[in-house]
């Protein structure tokens, strides 16, 4: 078994995510080689065999580009498998190796067993053993999924690269966040509203009860795109990512993508009309309740204590 | 200018989903269904296109069974101007390369100038028929977009990475694009708007006459995760649950102490 695994590379550093993909290929028990769009100063720590190219002259977004020189690489290397992270580089990527040399994909793989892989499916309420019928295999890993326990190790041995770029699309730079605002990231006490809270009026209802508990109000993404609360306060993989010593999640159903923005929080308690809601995976207490009841009574008691 | 919109009809997420009789997907049976949250981002985003340019033709794309029928209306109702129903008892079976090679095969010598899809769709979450679809046309192809400007021919997205991060990227020329959350605010269709989806032309053609390919995966079974939350679930009275709750927060945690 041969697996090639894909590091990204972003605004000028090399991405830590390409630590799990080694932690996969060990997992697989796999002889791997490692590809990174890069850059020579910046190199993974890897004991293998790393095809380079720099990052100035190939540019950090140009699929075809990217996709050219994946393809030598997997003419040289030959794997039986192809690895990225399930993110916004690998979900761009991976379909178009996919299709290039008629391998079958399966995306966000959480875990092997007997040689098949297990994806999530509906919010992660169902699970799915898929089975690749294709020699070759493109997959995508879910963050988190195949951690190591330590920093990997080793000195690459490089294999320099040279790309000429395709660019039928133009990269022209990034945008960062908007600064400013709330800080999340310090608050000792966060209370989240979900798409479950309905509509923005019930906003408030959320802010109280923060205030309440002395802490801040944050929110899943749905309630942040809908602007009934700014961007500042969103939790998760596109948001900010919280550690406080609570979490109270209201109306908030526990996509894989807020619960890696507010799974390190101490103590998690989830507030939700749905018993068998995934965010009960992570919650130390889930009340099982309508939040528009249950939350302004609950803030009635704690300022009566 | 053509335009098509590719949309899926999906379960809502907040069902109780029950594994069906093969053990190889959920039941369809007692679901409410809608359209794939990613696909209304791209139905907007198609008609907005629309009125800006004024001389454009939009087409919205469905495969499933009969009952897609209705979420199809939804987005005639929100501006599309005919729709095309791929007729497909047994799409649920169906994995993203044959997805996309039906959609793709259906848009070949069309003439799109822009073709939208979400970037993924609620209950399979794979992420790749968008991409799929471009590369089979040899289209370019801009992922997770949140952000859409067209101006004179050329088009100026903005790609979401993690951590809020964006990356500027443009085309010129045909191209596809894959729709994330936020992307924009899906209008409600109006009552007359639904009135006159009624009389939009809906064309079904059976998926066989499209293209017949062989799925590259198998799903070997479908099962509930297991359970591992080791957490403590409270139900019952609003009033006790709440003083149940500030107990054990006083208990557990610092807050309140
Ligand atoms: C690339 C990418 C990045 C993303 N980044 C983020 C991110 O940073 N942060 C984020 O949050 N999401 C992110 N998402 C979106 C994520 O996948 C989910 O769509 C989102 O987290 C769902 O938000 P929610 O839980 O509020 O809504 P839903 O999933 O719709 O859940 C609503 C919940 O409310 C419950 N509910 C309904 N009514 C009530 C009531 N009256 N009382 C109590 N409970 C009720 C329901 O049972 C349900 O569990 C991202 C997605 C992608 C693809």
């Amino acid at each position: 078994m041969k697996a090639l695994l894909i590091a990204e590379y972003k605004d000028g550093e090399i991405l830590g995510s390409y630590a799990e993909l080694i932690g996969f290929a060990g997992r697989l028990g796999a002889e791997s080689a490692m590809f990174l769009v890069g850059n020579k100063d910046n190199l993974p720590q890897y004991d293998g065999r790393l095809y380079l190219a720099d990052v100035a002259s190939c540019g950090e977004f140009d699929p075809d580009g990217h996709k050219q020189l994946l393809l030598e690489t997997i003419e040289k290397e030959n794997p039986d498998v192809i690895v990225f992270s399930h993110s916004s580089y690998g979900w761009d990527l991976a379909p178009r190796i996919a299709f290039a040399v008629g391998a079958a994909q399966v995306s966000e793989v959480v875990e092997i067993v007997d040689g098949n892989y297990i994806v999530p499916a509906c919010n992660a309420k169902l699970q799915r053993t898929v089975k690749s019928g294709t020699e070759k295999c493109v997959i995508t890993l879910q963050a988190g999924a195949f951690s190591l326990p330590d920093d990997p190790t080793g000195t690459p041995e490089v294999i320099e690269m040279n790309c000429s770029p395709a660019a039928r699309v133009e990269f022209s730079g990034y945008e960062q966040a908007e600064q400013g605002g709330v800080d999340l990231s310090k608050s000792e006490i966060i209370v989240s509203a979900g798409r479950g809270i309905g509509k923005p009026e019930n906003v408030t209802l959320i802010a109280d009860l923060a205030e309440a508990l002395g802490g801040d109000y944050g929110a899943s993404r749905p309630v942040v795109d809908s602007e009934w609360v700014e961007h500042n306060r969103q939790v998760g993989t596109t948001g900010q990512s919280v550690a406080p010593k609570l979490y109270m999640a209201c109306g908030i159903s526990g996509a894989i993508q807020h619960l890696a923005g507010m799974k390190k929080s101490d103590f998690i308690v989830a507030i939700n009309t749905d018993k068998d809601a995934p965010i009960g995976e992570v919650a130390d207490v889930l009340v099982v309740a309508d939040l528009k009841q249950f939350v302004p009574l609950l803030t009635e008691k704690i300022k009566s204590l | 200018m053509k335009i098509l919109v590719c949309i899926k009809q999906v379960p809502d997420m907040e069902s109780k989903f029950k594994i069906d009789s093969e053990n190889k997907w959920y039941d369809s049976a007692d679901l409410a269904w809608r359209m794939n949250e990613y696909d209304e981002y791209g139905v907007e985003q198609a008609v907005r296109l629309k009125e800006q340019v004024k001389d454009a033709d939009l087409t919205v794309l469905c495969i499933g069974p009969d009952k897609v029928k209705e979420t199809m209306k939804k987005a005639l109702a929100m501006g599309c101007d005919r729709g095309v129903h791929l007729v497909d008892d047994a799409i649920s079976a169906k994995d993203p390369f044959t997805v996309a090679s039906i959609i793709a095969e259906f848009a070949r010598d069309k003439d799109f100038q822009y073709i939208f899809t979400g970037m993924q769709s609620q209950d399979r979450g794979s992420a790749q028929v968008g991409v799929l679809v471009a590369e089979m046309l040899s289209l370019p192809c801009i992922t997770t977009i949140v952000d859409f400007e067209y101006t004179e021919g050329k088009v100026t997205t903005r790609r979401e990475l993690e951590g809020g991060v964006k990356a500027v990227v443009s085309v010129s020329g045909p191209a596809v694009f894959t729709c994330q959350l936020g992307l924009n605010t899906p209008r409600y269709p109006t009552l007359p708007n639904i009135m006159k989806a009624k009389k939009k032309e809906l064309l079904s053609i059976p998926v066989e006459e499209i293209v017949q390919v062989e799925n590259k995966l198998q799903t070997e079974k479908i099962a509930y995760p297991e359970k591992k939350g080791t957490g403590l679930i409270l139900e019952g009275d609003a009033g006790e649950l709440a003083d149940q709750l500030i107990s054990i927060l006083k208990e557990k945690t610092g807050v309140l102490a």
